[in-house]
């Protein structure tokens, strides 16, 4: 072994040019494949972020005008929804699986001397969940006795948190909403949002809804949010709504103006197609770029094969074995494979560690090579040291020593 | 030496049978090149006794070299059977056609065949490494062999830092390293001038008088004359083969 190993670095050394060479290649590729990996990774799970700011699948139902007479009724009659209609969907409509009620108002903001001018959602505590609410540290989202009790507390969007509190830990804090004092009890975690159908949550405040409909005295709710108990149940649901709302507020069922639905499932449908397409195209590629290289590696083994055809043909008539030259040959490629795509992958781990603090990250997310991806691209290298190497030695291994010799 | 031992103990082993090293019986060779046939030996039958020295001489193009190849199992036959010490080499794989040609052949080329890379040193040591021994009794063999051929002083340069003679020297020893039943020579002296030549052949006769069996090709009849028996290739067939 220590013989083999001798002779393989005396054999690598000579050829100095090729061997840097074929090390180049694997490394150009190993880099170029998991880099294209980890960035298309990174560049998956920041597009999943952004698209899970506004929930997951979640469908926002406004209640406004009918387009279609019924039953005497004239079109254009204004729908109003109030929390019973709420109560009734979430007994009757089939394959639902969270619902709340959401009220909004502006309100005027006050802590110290700070005055500001907010956004309130009255909200259910279902909400949070719904609408991937997520609490900072530490904080709380609304809960069932909150709302209950009508308490006086309020969950902050993470921006305008700081714009209010800054340094100072908004938990537990007092602030006013229209003069009445409320408790911070949660601050929304830093998210990304790519869409919205009232402005940014980070921006936002939300109260229960019990609370709201106390100070307002609105009876109406905005707008109201649910999801399906299972995505592909999403289409038959807001049919199922559409019927309840239709009966309860007499008009055509089949009027889908009368409450206007925006089904954020659509898009994620597509989104997940798209990535699935997106990460094949990826491996495609990188299948691809691998290949290429390895035919490189296997076209350099070949010339070194014949290079070195009159060595092989007096080694083999000195008595070494097919079998000895057919797997040293195997073990150089597979030798100069390990090498360089170690190197290949630790440059791409270099640029992943470095890549973070060129603030691209919005843009394109942190490159991140996953188990995944660096066993596929390990799994591939191996492959690929092992085929591109096992031509080229079977032809040195099949010649005749006379032949040989002769070159 | 101890290491007679490992080496001897291999020819007690195998010394046995009618005493025939070589036995040829119909022994054909036919290259075929695309459509052109070429009928290099058109079959030979030869013995050679255990111990015997042979000189082979023909023009050239006769078949000698291709005789050569079969003899030391690089090459096989088209047809004919070839018994080495009694066993037949004919169905042999390439594997042991390898196992025979480091154990128990020993050639030696007329451009030396030296690998230009390395030291004389790993030159001679080829053999031994192919067939498994330590390094340690690898070294001791190595040295052993240089001191037989005369060139302890060169075993650390390279083949190309060597003349003809010493070059093909250091073949030689190469081709004893194993301890070979058979030494076989294809024109050995061929690229030498005629005072190294002769010091080479001086090497062959020694070598033959400790007992080995030798078989060179050579052109030079002068050279021929030193070997007991000559044998003489025409056209892929022997038309002589006498003693002095
Ligand atoms: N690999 C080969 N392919 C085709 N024909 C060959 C091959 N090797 C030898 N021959 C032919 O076989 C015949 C015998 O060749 P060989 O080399 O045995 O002759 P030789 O007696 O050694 O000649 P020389 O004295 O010139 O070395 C020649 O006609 C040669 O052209
Ligand atoms: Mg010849």
């Amino acid at each position: 072994m220590v013989n083999t190993i001798r002779q393989l670095i005396r054999d690598t050394r000579s050829q100095k040019l090729r061997t840097l060479l074929t090390l180049f290649g694997m490394i150009w590729g190993t880099t170029a494949v998991s880099l294209l990996l980890a960035f298309g990774d990174g560049l998956h799970s920041q597009l999943a972020k952004s698209n899970a700011g506004m929930g997951n699948n979640v469908v926002i139902g406004w209640p406004s005008r009918t387009s279609i007479p019924f039953e005497g009724l004239g079109k254009a009659r204004r729908i109003q929804m109030d929390d019973d209609d709420i109560e009734l969907l979430r007994n009757k409509a089939y394959g639902l699986g969270a619902i709340s009620s959401e009220y909004m108002e502006g309100f005027k903001l006050q802590y110290g001397a700070k005055v500001l001018s907010v956004s309130v959602s009255g909200v259910e505590p279902d909400f949070g969940e719904i609408r991937n609410l997520i609490p900072a540290e530490g904080s709380r989202f609304i809960n069932p006795v909150d709302q209950q009790k009508r308490r006086r507390v309020a969950f902050l969007g993470d921006e305008l948190a700081g714009q209010v509190f800054g340094d100072v830990t908004p938990v537990g804090q007092i602030i006013k909403l229209q003069g009445s004092p409320f408790t911070i009890i949660g601050v929304l975690i830093k998210k990304t949002q790519n869409s919205s159908y009232t402005g940014q949550d980070n921006g936002r405040v939300f109260i229960p809804s019990s609370t709201f409909k106390m100070m307002t005295g609105q009876k109406f709710i905005s707008d109201f949010v649910f999801t399906a108990s299972d995505i592909e149940k999403t289409k038959g649901l807001i049919k199922d709504v559409l019927r309840i709302m239709a009966a309860q507020h007499r008009f055509d069922p089949t009027d889908d103006e009368a409450i206007s639905f925006w089904d954020t499932s659509d898009s994620a449908k597509f989104f997940q197609t798209f990535m699935l397409a997106f990460k094949i195209f990826l491996g495609a590629i990188g299948c691809l770029t691998l290949v290429v290289g390895g035919i490189g590696i296997s076209n350099i083994m070949n010339v070194v094969v014949e290079e070195r055809t009159r060595e092989i043909g007096i080694k083999m008539a000195l008595g070494a074995k097919p079998r000895i030259i057919l797997g040293k040959f195997l073990l150089e490629t597979l030798a100069l494979t390990i090498v360089g795509g170690s190197i290949g992958i630790l440059i791409t781990l270099g640029i992943c560690t470095v890549f973070p603090v060129l603030n691209l990250t919005e843009y394109v997310g942190d490159p991140n090579i996953s188990t995944g991806a660096a066993t596929a691209t390990a799994v591939m290298l191996g492959i690929i040291g092992f085929i591109s190497g096992y031509f080229p030695a079977r032809t040195a291994a099949n010649l005749d020593p006379v032949v040989a010799m002769k070159m | 030496m101890f290491l007679d031992g490992f080496f001897n103990s291999k020819k007690r082993y195998s010394s046995v049978e009618n005493g025939n090293v070589i036995d040829l019986k119909g022994l054909t060779r036919v290259y075929v090149t695309g459509k052109i046939k070429v009928e290099a030996l058109k079959g030979i039958d030869l013995e050679v006794r255990d111990g015997d020295m042979v000189a082979i001489t023909g023009p050239s193009g006769s078949g000698k070299s291709t005789l050569m190849n079969l003899i030391g199992c690089l090459d096989t036959p088209t047809s004919g059977s070839y018994l080495l010490r009694g066993e037949s080499v004919a169905g042999l794989s390439r594997e042991e056609l390898a196992g025979i040609r480091n154990r128990r052949v020993g050639f030696i080329f007329q451009n030396f065949n030296l690998l230009p890379q390395i030291s004389a040193y790993e030159n001679v040591e080829m053999p031994l490494l192919f067939s498994g021994l330590p390094r340690q009794k690898r070294r001791e063999r190595v040295y052993e062999l240089f001191n037989r051929v005369g060139l302890s002083d060169r075993m650390d340069h390279k083949p190309t830092e060597l003349s003809g003679g010493q070059m093909q020297r250091v073949a030689t020893a190469r081709a004893l390293a194993m301890d070979p039943d058979i030494i076989l020579a294809d024109e050995p002296t061929g690229n030498l001038d005629t005072s190294s030549g002769s010091d080479i052949m001086d090497l062959f006769q020694e070598l033959w008088e400790q007992g080995r069996t030798v078989l060179v090709i050579t052109h030079d009849p002068a050279l021929a004359r030193r070997a007991p028996r000559q044998v003489e290739i025409r056209d892929g067939l022997i038309t002589r083969d006498s003693r002095t």
